[in-house]
């Protein structure tokens, strides 16, 4: 039990009064301004918003991939990025799995995972396999240690490397819109297959979507994003009891949440959109 | 394939020895040439039987081993480094790419009076128009890395040097074997001009004087020589790179 508050301690993020300026050419640009976010240690915490708002911008900067311009970022009381440090390291304790997918296309699928944590030393290339064994397991993903990612489907590819971020023991897990380009069937099996893992593992999860249902379905908290420049609008709690199936999709109560977080959006998009159109007219 | 040569030599067959077209006069027909190739006492002195043919293309394909390893033992290396450190790449890269388009043709007198021996000039050459194109392509190869996979790499916890190894590298690797075969065609074709110029053995030097000395029938014997030779070192190549990408090759054929 103390072992398991322990682990529960870590992965708490404060985001606070955060700004990232594009400026190339003298026209500043502020993808993000003054945004706030309190994430506590364990939980799944969604970012929603419209296209182009400045969530991607948000997880690059907790990664250490880009530098913000203004405001503190701090990981369990940690100073990851802020004044006199604009630009985190990056680092196994907040591994991202990408939009895209990054599986290394030249390694197999238990290379793949092992990869980390024999990179770090922290485990012998024997260890780190019996590991990744174990885990691909509780994943639903053994048989395809000797497969390449090219061989994989987009789905399971991406279970892979959910897996692969796992194994190297994150305090934080940072999934950009994880789930896009999939279709509805296969999306709604990932949905599951992550909170099953999400409900093994306690650790924070930081995913971003612009799709609102996903948003509500995973999330223990909703932050909805305004568009550009993007700060938070609103903090919805998804008080729905864990472990969730997709039977909770069409419950009142989920239908509620749903309507909040639609509300919010929905402004944002549109006000994105009218956006859009006056910087064509 | 064997439609596309049964088609090829039929239309020679026809064009030189049956209608004898004019602009094909002086053509040595595909009757005259097969049957200097494997004569045992060929009328023009190169057949399958003489020695001499055999240590022609001993004399060439040395040649273009010599020259091939360093373009790779060098060219390589630079590319990837050059494609890996922006600072190297940006006071290396426009020097190298005021030599690049310089005809192979050009270097060759300056070839001849950088080295004085006989060998020299021709590997120079030879050397010198593949290691562009492998330089080249390895440095292609690391720019067409995904950016990802790189941030993914740092991520789970590498160092640069982690990174260079386990992602730049293997990365890379397609770009560097397209380059190895280009620069393997390119060595060859360098290596028939600088034989032609400054050789005196090999299947371009032999190419020449055959022409010289009214030769006919030798120079197909030599060209064909060198279209299967460059053929068999490009599949070479190609072999190689299939084994080392497996990964490719296994996805390619589940589709």
């Amino acid at each position: 039990m103390n072992q398991a508050q322990a682990k529960q301690a870590r992965g708490g993020i404060s985001i606070r009064n955060v700004s990232k300026i594009y400026d190339p050419e003298k026209t500043a640009v502020a993808a993000v301004l003054d945004c706030s976010i309190e994430i506590a240690p364990g939980e799944l915490h969604v970012i929603c918003g419209p296209s182009g708002c400045g969530k991607t911008t948000l997880l690059n900067a907790i990664a250490g991939f880009h530098s913000i311009t203004s405001g503190e970022i701090y990981l369990d009381g940690e100073l990851l990025c802020g004044p006199g440090k604009p630009q985190a390291t990056p680092g196994a304790d907040r591994v991202v799995v990408f939009q895209n997918g990054a599986l290394f296309p030249w390694k197999t699928v238990l290379d793949n995972i092992t990869y980390g944590p024999v990179i770090q030393g922290r485990m012998k290339k024997e260890e780190a396999r019996d590991v990744a064994r174990d885990k691909m397991v509780m994943a639903g993903l053994s048989g395809l240690e000797n497969s390449y990612p090219g061989e994989l489907s987009s789905g399971m590819a991406r279970r892979v490397e959910i897996v692969r971020a796992l194994v190297n023991d994150p305090a934080v897990l940072l999934l950009d819109e994880p789930f896009r380009g999939m279709d509805d069937l296969t999306k709604s099996i990932m949905h599951e297959s992550l909170l099953e893992i999400y409900d093994q593992t306690q650790v924070t999860f930081f995913v971003i979507t612009h799709d609102v249902e996903e948003a509500v379905f995973l999330g223990s908290k909703v932050s909805v994003m305004t568009t550009r420049p993007g700060r938070i609008k609103e903090s919805i709690t998804v008080d729905i009891s864990r472990p969730r199936d997709y039977r909770v999709l069409t419950t009142d109560g989920f239908r509620g949440l749903m309507g909040e977080v639609v509300d919010a959006v929905h402004d944002e998009a549109q006000k994105a959109f009218e956006a859009g159109e006056r910087e064509i007219a | 394939m064997l439609t596309g040569f049964a088609l090829f030599f039929s239309i020679w067959l026809l064009a030189v020895d049956v209608f004898q077209f004019w602009r094909f006069r002086y053509m040595p027909g595909l009757a005259e040439v097969v049957e200097e190739w494997t004569a045992r006492k060929p009328q023009y002195g190169i057949s399958l039987f003489t020695s001499e043919y055999y240590s022609h293309i001993w004399v060439s394909t040395r040649r273009v081993l010599i020259a091939f390893t360093f373009a790779l033992g060098l060219g390589v290396p630079l590319g990837l480094i050059m494609g890996w450190y922006v600072k190297f790449k940006e006071f290396t890269f426009p020097v190298f790419e005021t030599l690049r388009p310089i005809p192979i043709l050009a270097w060759v007198p300056l070839a001849i009076l950088m080295f004085s021996s006989e060998e020299g000039p021709v590997i120079y050459l030879t050397f010198l128009s593949a290691f562009f194109a492998t330089t080249l392509n390895a440095l292609l190869g690391v720019q067409s890395i995904d950016r990802d996979l790189v941030r993914a790499a740092y991520c789970l916890g590498s160092s640069r040097a982690d990174v260079f190894r386990h992602v730049v590298i293997p990365g890379a690797m397609p770009y560097v074997f397209i380059g190895l075969q280009i620069a393997m065609g390119v060595a060859w074709f360098s290596l028939v001009a600088g034989e032609m110029i400054a050789g005196r053995f090999g299947l371009g030097y032999l190419v020449n004087t055959a022409y010289t000395t009214a030769r006919y029938p030798t120079i197909v014997i030599a060209m064909f020589t060198l279209g299967f030779i460059g053929w068999l070192t490009s599949a070479l190549i190609r072999m190689v790179g299939n084994r080392l990408m497996q990964y490719r090759a296994r996805v390619l054929s589940t589709g």
